[in-house]
């Protein structure tokens, strides 16, 4: 039984009414550019006038400080560290975003649960299982996918913040050092997420290009959106 | 839907509500197969440390929702799925869990979460070898548990549902639609079904005739010395102790 305006079942047992807010995704890989596109998107919006809110992976209150030990421990299985991640998202769907979307936020999510499919399909976890447990997803209205190619991206994290741990996949033990798992790593992600974009209706948005252009590219179709004027491909359902 | 037995080992599950006298029983069972020499070994429902630190904080803010709950008592037994439970089947221990997914499809879906999703959530688990269902009337269980008990606790009387502003009369409400979600289960998964309220001996006497049969033929891992095994990730205890405060 699927609830209106979710992938699967939602939440049955609430009845949220009308959202009258925007759900806006921006997916795309590690160290692409998100966060910094996110904040320029939001201070335009606020400047035409829509209420934004911003909200990002596993920073709910609920599952953050768990993740955070979890993370360092090493220790967890790939099912187990799934369903943390999903435990968490389901939080900030149902406290965070639903209730902006309720008020009639424009909500800017960085990322969502299709970089979870992704990093579970690598893991080995059954692409069918993922699928059902996100079922609770809300549709959002626009996916924006910022595509990179890997030499970009490692040459944006090299003279950034470094290569780390999770980013090279390194739990995976693909490689002996943080570069090469990083390579064999991001190259299966990015292969995902190509997928996801079809799967999905993802709007794909070049994130080779500098900071400006890219972000040019993300407000055409939120500007579409607003309107009504997306074509069908560029919606998610 | 829950997978055939594909290891050496065998799983024996209980499963009733609060009060069910399911716990003492399994323990019985416990030490009279490490007595004839299996090696066997005891998971707990909601019992991995590493869980528990982020389960005790919401529990204690009371910030679940039927879905955050549903979760995250998943994601408890996919950690001692994967740390213990699996490995050791693997190996030839009879695994005995205290509660396992049918705990799960009885209070989530009571929470109103959606059925089959709930069951998907646990569709990495095998289907037990014997899953003890210890059934008893509702006003026995709800005696035994209120009467003994200082106080309920918040998510255990079910206060979360809102469907009595009262501790005791809310859990047994609550109880009573686990009850019925467990009674459709008998079916489904072919619970095996003990009387709880007959004497602890003969529950026990019940319990070790069904399980001798199980165990024709079974060899699994020898224990000449009929030792426990204890199976913990020390790392994760200290680091559950660190983040858990």
């Amino acid at each position: 039984m699927a609830q209106i305006g979710f992938y699967g079942a939602g939440f049955p047992y609430r009845d949220f009414g009308k959202l009258s807010g925007k759900l806006i995704v921006l997916e795309g890989t590690d160290g692409v550019g998100r966060t910094s596109q996110i904040n320029m998107l939001r201070h335009w919006l606020e400047e035409e006038g829509y209420a934004v809110a911003d909200t990002g992976l596993t920073r709910s209150e609920l599952t953050g400080p768990g993740l955070d030990v979890a993370k360092s421990g090493h220790m967890l299985g790939p099912t187990t560290m799934s369903l943390f991640y999903a435990a968490d998202f389901a939080d900030r769907l149902e406290n965070k975003i639903i209730p902006a979307l309720q008020a009639g936020f424009i909500v800017l999510s960085d990322r969502y649960f299709y970089s979870m499919l992704a990093r579970d399909s690598i893991r080995g976890i059954e692409k069918s299982w993922s699928r059902a447990l996100y079922g609770i997803a809300l549709r959002p209205h626009l996916i924006l996918y910022m595509q990179a190619s890997l030499p970009s991206l490692v040459q944006r994290l090299i003279h950034g913040r470094g290569l780390n741990y999770w980013e090279s996949g390194m739990d995976l033990h693909l490689a002996d050092n943080f570069y090469d798992s990083f390579m064999i790593y991001q190259t299966a992600i990015i292969k995902e997420l190509e997928e996801l974009a079809k799967e999905y209706n993802f709007v794909t948005v070049d994130a080779d290009r500098t900071p400006l252009e890219i972000f040019e590219d993300l407000q055409r179709p939120i500007r579409l959106l607003l309107q009504n004027r997306l074509t069908k491909s560029e919606r998610p359902f | 839907m829950l997978r055939p037995n594909d290891t050496k080992g065998k799983l024996i599950v209980v499963e009733g509500i609060d009060g069910s006298g399911k716990s003492t029983q399994i323990d019985l069972l416990y030490k009279w197969l490490l007595s004839k020499g299996y090696s066997v070994y005891f998971s707990e429902w909601n019992s991995s440390a590493l869980v528990k630190s982020t389960t005790k904080a919401a529990k204690k803010m009371q910030t679940f929702t039927p879905a955050t709950f549903s979760i995250l008592h998943c994601t408890d037994f996919a950690d001692r799925w994967e740390n213990s439970i699996y490995p050791l089947l693997k190996a030839g221990v009879i695994v005995l869990a205290d509660r396992y997914a049918f705990t799960a499809f009885a209070r989530d879906i009571a929470r109103g979460n959606d059925p089959e999703w709930v069951r998907d959530m646990y569709s990495f688990a095998i289907m037990p070898d014997a899953a003890l269902y210890f059934k008893v009337p509702l006003e026995v269980a709800v005696e035994r548990i209120t009467g003994s008990r200082a106080k309920l606790k918040y998510y255990e009387a079910g206060m979360d549902l809102g469907l009595s502003e009262n501790y005791e009369e809310s859990f047994a409400l609550f109880q009573g639609k686990i009850l019925n979600e467990y009674d459709k289960m008998i079916d489904e998964f072919s619970l095996t079904m003990i009387d709880g309220t007959l004497p602890v001996k003969e529950q026990q006497r019940r319990v070790r005739s069904l399980i001798k049969r199980i165990l024709v033929g079974f060899e699994g891992l020898p224990n000449p010395e009929k030792r426990g095994i204890a199976v913990d990730n020390p790392q994760a205890r200290i680091k559950a102790k660190k983040g858990g405060k």
